[in-house]
């Protein structure tokens, strides 16, 4: 393969036959020091973060703020209202009843924080994106039912076409693809 | 096969079945022709849902006067039918985030179908508070909008808290199903055979391609979602409860409500489930993913609920008695034997004893019977919210100021057409989505475990 068109490879990418032989192909790769890979499942396969080496999803970190924001929020609006934008007397009761205010409070912080999970999963997961090398592979459209996917990625420093075609052979993989961009 | 522990735990699904034959059985309807029945149901469904929208045109144009409310009544069919829909969204929330935490995988081939409904329950809901201010062209008077009169809510109103917990409730949840449906949406997108079904399924998916990166924050912000829907679900029920309980009037202010409330809404949404479920597992042929097991771990909620509701409905009579205050004690004996008791009895044996009849293994197992039981259920669970809200009204601290309350022939019909707009949507959805969950299904069988077969 010549030189210019190998900066347009994705990576190289195969299929396996289920979840016991894909977390071991993603162990050995993870063992053998390689990073930028990764698999592709039709539901998440438990214990397969540890099997890649990720570290876990930072995620809950921001629904904190999001639902702090939302708490804040929440207080700040109506005690504005209440003691300084309109005034209601209603029974004599004092202005700022913070009493009162806790089912808003906490109707917000759910709320804010619901938002922050989900929008904040689709970012961090940079969807929606329709477009995408692996959806290249000739076998992809099973990786949403019932196919195992492993894509070893071009970027990884280790990745060298022929040693990773050879490294999934042995692994037992099948439908070997190099994918291009 | 080895099992984990030595006792034999029923099978979630038919055991045998593969990765594949689940994505094939669940995506059967969506890709299939649509089956006659459908279209009859549909026609109906939409022809009730007419029914509403004109009812509805003829409410805004003529004024709440075409309603059968009174003086001392001036809540009817309006808030029933509120609480009666929010109450029956609850089931779906319980099933998709307090099941999910607790662990109870049974849950995994409901719960797709159990959000739907309670996503189309709370939309009926929230026609009824948007009608029922008369004039509904100044809804957004709910809502803390800066406007050119500089007025603002008042926000130590349980109505107005209202209009924060169900548009909350309504977001979340439709948040909650929408993600659950990416990866599924995804696999209908990758199976569509048709460019169009292939564009329009892939752009709801968002792309989705299965990335195990993206599973862990998917399953993260899954989990999220559950935990942040559990103490939702809970507090929007109170908080509907509020709108009776913070109020002075005998036979509402009572501090059981909440939970009360709580324990009804779970109980009259589970029968929902039932009653679409039989009817949908039976039409679609998913009885190897919705088993009997499903339907009796549902009927044993309902037994539980059930019972909770009795007991509630037992302790508000003891309280009356016990408060010594007469017009409390008044207005429960009024309810029981008074001009409503039709209503009342009418309660009791769809609420308190019908779901009884679960403790026996051969009844909550058969079909037939518990979807006859569910459907009682539905039937109670209605009465209990006209109770609640007439009963206490219509003979109030003055004698001279009650009154009979009867709906007009405009309650009835929009109550009718209510159940339109639901069914239309739900039809809809059994057309056009996959109503099991398909990854979540395939997440909990056997064979996804990656020790599967293992010897330990």
């Amino acid at each position: 393969m010549s030189k210019n068109t190998q900066h347009n490879v994705h990576g190289v990418m195969a299929e396996f036959k289920g979840p016991r032989e894909i977390m071991q192909a993603a162990e050995h790769f993870r063992d053998a020091g390689y990073k930028d890979f990764e698999v592709y499942t039709p539901f998440p396969v438990h214990g397969m973060d540890r099997a890649m080496g990720l570290k876990p999803s930072k995620l809950a970190w921001f629904v904190l703020c999001g639902g702090a924001t939302g708490l804040a929020f929440g207080l700040t609006l109506q005690t504005w209202v209440a003691t300084s934008a309109y005034k209601l007397t209603i029974s004599g009761k004092p202005f700022f009843s913070y009493q009162a205010f806790v089912p808003v409070c906490f109707e917000l912080m759910v709320l804010f924080s619901a938002f922050t999970a989900v929008f904040g999963m689709l970012i961090m997961n940079g969807l929606p994106r329709w477009y995408h090398s692996v959806f290249k592979h000739s076998t992809f459209h099973k990786a949403s039912s019932h196919g195992f996917f492993l894509c070893i990625e071009a970027r990884d420093k280790k990745f060298d076409q022929q040693a990773s075609i050879d490294l999934l052979q042995g692994l037992g993989a099948t439908n070997i693809e190099v994918v291009e961009d | 096969m080895q099992n984990e522990s030595t006792v034999q735990r029923p099978h979630l699904i038919t055991p045998g079945i593969n990765f594949k034959e689940v994505s094939d059985i669940v995506c059967k309807p969506v890709e299939d022709k649509t089956p006659k029945w459908w279209f009859i149901a549909f026609t109906g469904a939409v022809s009730l849902l007419l029914l509403l929208l004109s009812m509805l045109s003829y409410l805004i144009w003529e004024g709440v006067g075409v309603w059968g409310l009174n003086n001392p009544v001036a809540w009817g069919f309006d808030i029933v039918n509120f609480v009666f829909w929010v109450g029956i969204g609850h089931a779906g929330t319980l099933i998709s985030a307090i099941l999910f935490l607790f662990k109870q995988k049974w849950r995994m081939s409901i719960n797709r179908f159990a959000e739907a409904m309670t996503i189309f329950a709370v939309i009926c809901a929230l026609v009824f508070p948007g009608i029922h201010v008369g004039r509904a062209w100044l809804d957004f008077y709910l809502f803390p909008i800066p406007n050119q009169m500089a007025m603002w809510p008042n926000f130590r109103s349980p109505l107005l808290w209202d209009v924060f917990a169900v548009s909350t409730y309504f977001s979340v949840s439709l948040l909650f199903w929408f993600v659950g449906l990416i990866p599924d949406l995804a696999v209908i997108r990758d199976r569509a055979k048709t460019k169009t079904k292939k564009m329009v399924y892939g752009i709801f998916a968002l792309g989705w391609r299965g990335a195990n990166r993206h599973w862990q924050n998917y399953e993260k912000a899954y989990l999220l979602l559950a935990a942040l829907a559990t103490p939702l679900v809970l507090s929007v029920h109170s908080i509907v409860s509020f709108d009776f309980a913070v109020s002075q009037l005998p036979g509402w202010h009572t501090t059981i409500f909440p939970p009360y409330f709580v324990a009804g809404a779970i109980f009259s949404g589970f029968a929902m489930v039932v009653t679409l479920m039989v009817l949908a597992r039976e039409l679609f042929g998913l009885k190897d993913l919705i088993t009997l097991h499903h339907l009796e771990c549902m009927n044993r909620i309902i037994l539980a609920t059930g019972t909770m509701v009795g007991y509630a409905y037992a302790m508000e009579f003891f309280t009356a008695w016990y408060s010594g205050n007469q017009y409390e004690a008044f207005a429960f004996v009024n309810r029981a034997f008074g001009p409503y008791a039709w209503a009342y009895w009418i309660m009791i044996s769809c609420n308190v004893i019908s779901p009884q009849l679960f403790w026996s293994k051969r009844i909550r197992t058969s079909i037939p019977l518990m979807f006859i039981i569910s459907i009682f259920v539905n039937i109670g669970m209605w009465f209990e919210r006209f109770v609640i809200t007439v009963t206490s009204l219509h003979a109030d601290f003055l004698p001279s100021s009650w009154a009979y309350y009867s709906p007009t022939w405009v309650d009835l019909c929009t109550l009718a057409g209510s159940f339109g707009l639901f069914f239309t949507l739900f039809l809809l959805f059994l057309k056009f989505l996959p109503m099991i969950a398909i990854s979540e299904v395939k997440g909990v069988m056997p064979e996804a475990n990656p020790h599967h077969g293992e010897a330990h």
